[in-house]
């Protein structure tokens, strides 16, 4: 889907000015930026779990500062790196991670698009696995997720090299691959307060047990598949 | 507890005259038994011993609008606040080594020079927002005067220089936290300064004047979003330069801000 293809991070061109490789990011001077996907369904689709309002809210304010944001920064970077400023490209790592982090998230509007059945299949067999049941890991993510001190995500992931299921979190909006290089999402729960607050105020803990209705474990079950055949 | 119920054909009938006739009819009425009503007040004992209490702020939570309306307030002080003074009190409860701490003294012991223990997310955002409070009032904002702005013109350069440094950080902060105008004890100067989470300065040892809270719930159901507006909203209208003052003529008894730079010959 081009929706995919623009998810993947691509390598700065730095001032050798390669071209670009295709795909929907714009480019110039050799450098890809990024535009905001449109969700796949509707804004109103992921009622009564999360309001409309909220899902406008997040996906064209608060996700869109995101893209901006990180277009900029990788700007700065290109002409700090051109320049040989490496001061200044210390510096806009912070941004870059946070903003770039921010982007990684738009995975979490594929990741919200099911109906929420069960996961079958490979997956399902190695939930059980490793947490027991479903009921299990969704009790596991919904402690870790409300236990989770101010900003960031709660994820399950799989390990590519271990073959094995975890549940992480990370804080601000730090991808997944901060807690383990080999570590691929499967599933992640936003719980900045901006994801839930307007409908849900500050109990955490309703969301998080909302969340699950619309959690597209079909996608999660296609990438367990990629990863672990 | 009982009530008598009067007796419905004492009302109802036409022919009663007030006055004598009433009370003749009410003698020979056949009242009920004295009713028990069942008790809806009893009080439980709560399970919970309370070591800290929600502190009101001082204004009433409609005062502030229409820069931080109520509606926020009441979610904000009422149900954020108090639950970190319940989640504070609950998590007291199991671990008597933290009795008998002021509120100050059990966040600097609980921040464990920076590796806090699980009560100091509590204590400390109970500590950060009555502080938050106080440093509001209704018809705030404008410029502090005398001493104060004084202090402000020599660490920043100007009022202008240190609002915009304030709004600045607030605004690159990212995630949950606070930005504060701290007394620094051992540089002896003024400086904005952003924390995560619950962190505070006093963990430092260093002596706050403002604060203001980014975290997205204490702006979210005014303006959403738009953070900007909401710090713009804070340092024009709310921050209260009287409580600053009042914090800075204190602090001074601790740091010595007049003390001349003699050069060393």
């Amino acid at each position: 889907m081009a929706f995919r293809a623009l998810l993947t991070r691509r390598t700065l061109a730095a001032a050798s000015g390669l071209g670009p490789n295709g795909g929907v990011a714009t480019s110039f001077r050799g450098l890809q930026t990024f535009s905001l996907p449109d969700l796949p369904y509707d804004y109103g689709a992921l009622q009564p779990a999360i309001s409309g309002e909220i899902m406008q809210l997040h996906h064209q304010k608060h996700h869109q500062a995101y893209v901006t944001n990180y277009n900029k920064a990788l700007e700065q970077l290109h002409d700090a790196m051109s320049k040989g400023d490496a001061p200044a490209v210390v510096k806009l790592q912070s941004a870059i991670k946070f903003n770039g982090g921010g982007l990684s998230d738009l995975i979490c509007w594929v990741m919200q698009a099911g109906g929420g059945e069960p996961p079958k299949g490979s997956l399902g067999w190695a939930i059980d696995n490793n947490f027991g049941s479903v009921d299990a890991l969704v009790q596991k993510m919904n402690a870790e997720g409300a236990a989770l001190q101010g900003s960031g995500w709660v994820w399950l992931g799989v390990d590519k090299e271990l073959k094995k299921l975890v549940v992480e979190t990370t804080s601000n909006q730090d991808p997944l691959v901060t807690k383990g290089p080999s570590l691929v999402p499967l599933i992640g729960i936003d719980v900045w307060e901006h994801a839930y607050y307007l409908q849900y105020k500050n109990v955490r803990p309703d969301y998080l047990k909302n969340i699950w209705k619309v959690i597209n474990w079909k996608y999660a079950s296609e990438v367990y598949e990629k990863e672990c055949p | 507890m009982g009530s008598f119920s009067l007796h419905s054909s004492c009302l109802a009938k036409p022919t009663l005259r007030w006055s004598n006739d009433c009370f003749q009819n009410l003698n020979s009425l056949k009242l009920p038994a004295l009713q028990r009503r069942p008790n809806f007040h009893s009080r439980k004992a709560s399970k919970v011993l309370a070591f800290y209490g929600l502190k009101s702020p001082p204004y009433k939570l409609d005062a502030l609008e229409p820069y931080m309306s109520k509606r926020l307030l009441e979610t904000h002080w009422g149900e954020h606040q108090r639950g970190y003074v319940e989640g504070l009190n609950k998590e007291l409860e199991k671990n008597d080594i933290l009795y008998g701490y002021t509120l100050d003294e059990l966040v600097k012991v609980t921040y464990n020079n920076g590796n806090p223990l699980p009560e100091f997310n509590n204590a400390a955002q109970v500590w950060n927002h009555d502080f938050f409070w106080e440093s509001m009032q209704p018809g705030g904002g404008g410029m502090p005067e005398l001493g104060l702005l004084q202090q402000i013109e020599k660490d920043f350069g100007s009022f202008t220089n240190f609002k915009e440094k304030f709004i600045e950080a607030a605004l690159s902060l990212f995630g949950s936290g606070w930005v504060w105008l701290v007394l620094k004890r051992r540089e002896k100067r003024l400086e904005v300064v952003k924390t995560s989470n619950a962190v505070n300065p006093i963990v430092w040892d260093d002596i706050p004047l403002i604060s203001l809270d980014v975290w997205e719930h204490a702006y979210y159901q005014d303006y959403k979003n738009d953070r900007g507006k909401y710090v713009n909203a804070f340092m024009n209208h709310l921050v209260s330069w009287h409580v600053v003052t009042a914090r800075i003529i204190r602090a001074e008894a601790f740091v010595n801000l007049g003390e001349p730079k003699i050069p060393v010959a």
